[in-house]
């Protein structure tokens, strides 16, 4: 239960008199206040520096050290404080943890110090505040990856049982792993330079014989050229088989982007191979050719630097989808305002507005090549105004994709996202865990408290003191509260499992139609009955009866009822609630439910109790059982 | 969609032109001080500070001592003095983590707002308790009729009750024993509604109530069952 609220217990507890003329039972009585003593300061002397606060206070979080009597062990009796030798600066937000309710991590704390006090205080670091929460997990994953960096230098050698396929995976994508690795990243590098400046050149004009005009490189001297092409294409067909070959996933290798480079880096070269000299397709085969461009692409693997660039490029997709748009809506503002300004004078070379879009653009731009001026004095107000107003809508999106840039490249240095979110998640767990033990300790309790009248009922004293929990005051008070309400409505808590299991009984029990009194038939029924008991999250087919049970004992057949992952309580923080929507979604319905019919002996003359739906009295279970507490009837 | 800047005093187009040049910034500046006013006498009214501990004293049930206990925790929780609806149910919802508190908490906060005031301040919330730890029974009674009142129009209709019912039910939540249907609540009213209605008109009236309840034992013993809470 969270802090304040504890204070808040007596108002709730007060607020249950609206229950009690609607109630059709008597309610159980109020748990005993034994010793109840007035609030008294307690001193708290950590490393010198005297605290001071309610015992009241510290006693909202019985599972932490100052909370329960594990403080007692720091207790000073000649100066009557409790001494603890720890940092008191840390301390102070631990304090304030207890009066306000909310863990703070102040900033200027070392993460492991505060970490180790935490542990030492027995406070989990999961209930930080939200305001602070970023903050401690960003320097706690700072402080991991140090030593991780720390630790990934000291090891060199490879693990030993690596498959050939992941070691030549790892040699891939961390060519720092082995000299191996080192050398196939500079050779690929390499050659992707060598084939870029192959194409280039083969461009470049060459050697002009007296007898023809200059011609390109590439057709004076094709065989080398060609010779040149196929070694790097042969390299890049190689280096991508291999890669394809030690993929984990091939599926997910063939979608990713760089290997999507890599096979139209390599293709055009193929398709030259396969197609004829055709006078019709040489066109589209020079197209192609240009295609061998995107070879340079290649070199992202080499450089963090483009990858990134890359990166914040797609992330920066509405800002540049935003320049887009501004820019041709103005570019055709001023087209159109312009063709209409330069129509009257002669010789203009406004001819259409498409033809002016291409002075906007020059203008807007700031490059002016001056190929299209305008000439009118009309046509040079408007064209004035157009430079202006250029200069200002690039100069908009711009400053957001540099931004863009440097943060993403400052979060590419440090951890992936996809940790986080697994951090998140186990964050998320253990908060969880920690808030249905408050509502299973109320079960746990009550099934103490029932076990508790059965041992008065049976007589035995000794066994009572073993096995009633130590519940803190608070804890039995609020327990009392749900029991009243259990008593207005008639009806009992049960935890998850056992209300599947009900439910599915019920279920059934319309669903087949079986008489209450089971088979005189020796024939086997398809029937379900499971019986479980609450400790146990496993079904027990045979589970045996408990001895000197009265009841029916027809044994089981199991329905193993398998069924997904339990959904997640609520998320949120500050409530304990259980949202109803979320409860409606332990739908009765199993995802499986396989039968196995065990036996069916023939049962003894007795038919068994009900559809269940009555309402149960808990004496009746009660004898039934010695170890276990039965709440659904068979 | 384009949404238009929004100003709060309508400015005329001379205005507007003025804004353009740059030394009449100094007019505006005094506008904005004005509003920073009324935005701090707006944020004192939310705090409040309840009655000196004497009056408490003379005024509820409780010692010096409990009243101080109170007000800390009060306070600790709501540190602004009063408490307004959402508070309340979230208060109200941690004590019920298997069920859905929300409803109940919304008429039981109808019933400790007592001035209708939409927030629940110290005194409210220290008279409530009074009545219900320290005040005789009919004056327990008599809260517990007007809890039951939404309306607060002198009677108890079968809708009203239903309501409260079902809110009651819903703090219970999914995962009951026995699982709980759809009718229940209305035939726990029903069972009310006999009990209660004397003259069987369908509305249940104080003196009914209170006559009623003061006749049935569980009831009468269950009231006393919180006296020592405090």
């Amino acid at each position: 239960m969270a802090a304040g609220v504890a204070a808040w217990l007596p108002f709730a507890r007060a607020a249950a008199i609206g229950w009690m003329p609607v109630a059709n039972l008597p309610m159980p009585a109020a748990p005993p206040e034994k010793n109840k003593r007035q609030d008294e300061l307690i001193v708290l002397n950590v490393s010198g520096r005297r605290f001071q606060t309610w015992r009241n206070t510290l006693d909202r979080y019985p599972d932490t050290l100052l909370g329960s009597s594990e403080k007692e062990f720091f207790y000073d009796e000649e100066t009557k404080e409790y001494f603890f030798d720890r940092d008191p600066d840390v301390f102070r937000s631990i304090l304030n943890f207890y009066r306000t309710g909310k863990l703070h991590y102040p900033r200027y704390e070392c993460i492991s110090s505060y970490d180790e006090e935490l542990a030492f205080f027995g406070i989990i670091p999961e209930i930080i505040g939200d305001c602070c929460y970023e903050e401690y997990k960003d320097r706690k994953r700072e402080n991991a990856e140090r030593l991780m960096d720390d630790q990934e230098d000291s090891k060199d050698s490879k693990l030993p049982n690596m498959t050939f396929r992941e070691t030549m995976w790892r040699a891939f994508e961390n060519p720092h792993t082995s000299t191996m690795a080192l050398v196939f990243y500079y050779v690929t590098g390499f050659f992707i330079a060598v084939s870029v400046i192959t194409n280039v050149v083969e461009t470049v004009p060459c050697g002009s014989s007296p007898n023809q005009k200059d011609v390109p490189c590439g057709e004076r001297y094709t065989v080398a050229f060609f010779c040149m092409d196929t070694a790097c294409v042969m390299i890049f067909t190689v280096e991508y088989l291999m890669r394809l070959f030690a993929a984990p996933s091939r599926y997910r290798f063939m979608r990713s982007v760089m290997s999507i480079i890599d096979v139209v880096a390599i293709l055009p070269y193929y398709i030259g191979l396969v197609m004829t000299n055709n006078e019709d397709v040489s066109g589209a085969f020079v197209t192609l050719r240009v295609f061998r461009v995107f070879r340079i692409f290649k070199f992202s693997r080499h450089s963090q630097g483009l990858r990134i660039l890359g990166y914040t490029l797609k992330s920066c997709a509405s800002e540049l989808g935003f320049l887009l748009f501004s820019l041709t809506m103005a570019i055709i503002i001023f087209a159109t305002v312009m063709f209409y300004a330069e129509k009257g004078s002669t010789s203009s070379k406004f001819t259409s507005i498409p033809a002016s879009f291409w002075y906007t653009i020059v203008t807007m731009t700031t490059l002016g090549y001056g190929d299209m001026v305008p000439k009118t004095i009309a046509g040079k107000i408007f064209g004035s105004i157009c430079s202006l107003s250029g200069v200002l809508v690039i100069a908009l999106p711009v400053p957001v994709i540099v931004s863009n840039f440097s943060r993403i490249y400052h979060q590419n240095q440090r951890a992936d996202k996809r940790r986080a979110q697994k951090v998140q998640k186990a964050r998320l767990a253990r908060m969880r865990i920690s808030k249905t033990g408050s509502s299973t300790a109320f079960l746990h309790s009550k099934r103490n408290g029932l076990l508790n009248e059965a041992l008065d009922l049976t007589g035995s004293t000794e066994d009572e003191f073993r096995q009633r929990k130590a519940t803190s005051l608070l804890e039995s008070q609020h327990h009392h509260l749900l029991h009243c309400l259990e008593k207005t409505t008639n009806h009992e808590f049960v935890n998850e499992h056992l209300y599947e299991q009900n439910c599915l009984e019920g279920a059934l029990q319309s669903y087949t139609s079986r008489s209450p009194s089971l088979s005189s038939s020796g024939g086997l029924t398809g029937t379900c009955c499971s019986r479980r008991s609450r400790q146990k999250s496993a079904p027990l087919p045979n589970a045996a009866m408990p001895p000197g049970s009265s009841r029916s004992l027809q044994e089981l057949s199991a329905i193993h009822i398998h069924r997904s992952d339990r959904p997640p309580l609520s998320t949120s923080r500050s409530s304990l609630n259980m949202m109803p929507d979320e409860a409606m979604r332990l739908n009765c319905k199993s995802s499986q439910i396989t039968t196995a019919i065990i036996s069916i002996p023939t049962p003894p003359g007795t038919t068994p109790d009900g559809d269940g739906h009555g309402p149960p009295s808990p004496s009746i279970q009660i004898t039934a059982s010695s170890n276990v507490v039965k709440v659904s009837a068979l | 969609g384009f949404i238009y800047p929004e100003s709060g005093n309508k400015r005329g187009l001379k205005a507007r032109l003025r804004k353009l040049i740059p030394c009449s910034v100094g007019r505006r500046a005094s506008a904005r001080s004005q509003s920073n006013v009324e935005d701090e006498l707006e944020l004192s009214a939310v705090r409040h500070r309840p009655e000196g501990l004497e009056q408490l004293e003379a005024q509820t049930r409780f010692n010096r001592k409990e009243l101080q206990v109170l007000y800390r925790g009060f306070k600790n929780e709501c540190p602004s003095g009063v408490v307004n609806e959402d508070t309340f149910k979230d208060i109200y919802s941690q004590f019920f983590p298997q069920g859905d508190a929300s409803t109940y908490a919304h008429f039981l906060f109808n019933a400790f707002d007592t001035d209708h005031n939409g927030s629940v301040s110290f005194e409210d919330f220290v008279m409530g308790l009074s009545i219900l730890l320290r005040g005789s029974i009919q004056e327990k009674l008599n809260w517990a009729f007007n809890l039951y009142d939404i309306n607060k129009d002198g009677y108890i209709t079968k809708e009203e009750m239903l309501d409260i019912m079902k809110a009651i039910y819903d703090m219970m939540g999914k995962c009951t024993y026995p699982v709980l249907r759809e009718e229940t609540p209305r035939q726990h009213v029903d069972i009310f509604f006999q009990k209660m209605d004397k003259n069987k008109d369908g509305v249940i009236t104080i003196d009914e109530f209170i006559d009623c309840c003061q006749n049935d034992e569980n009831i009468m013993r269950s009231m006393q069952l919180f006296e020592n809470v405090i």
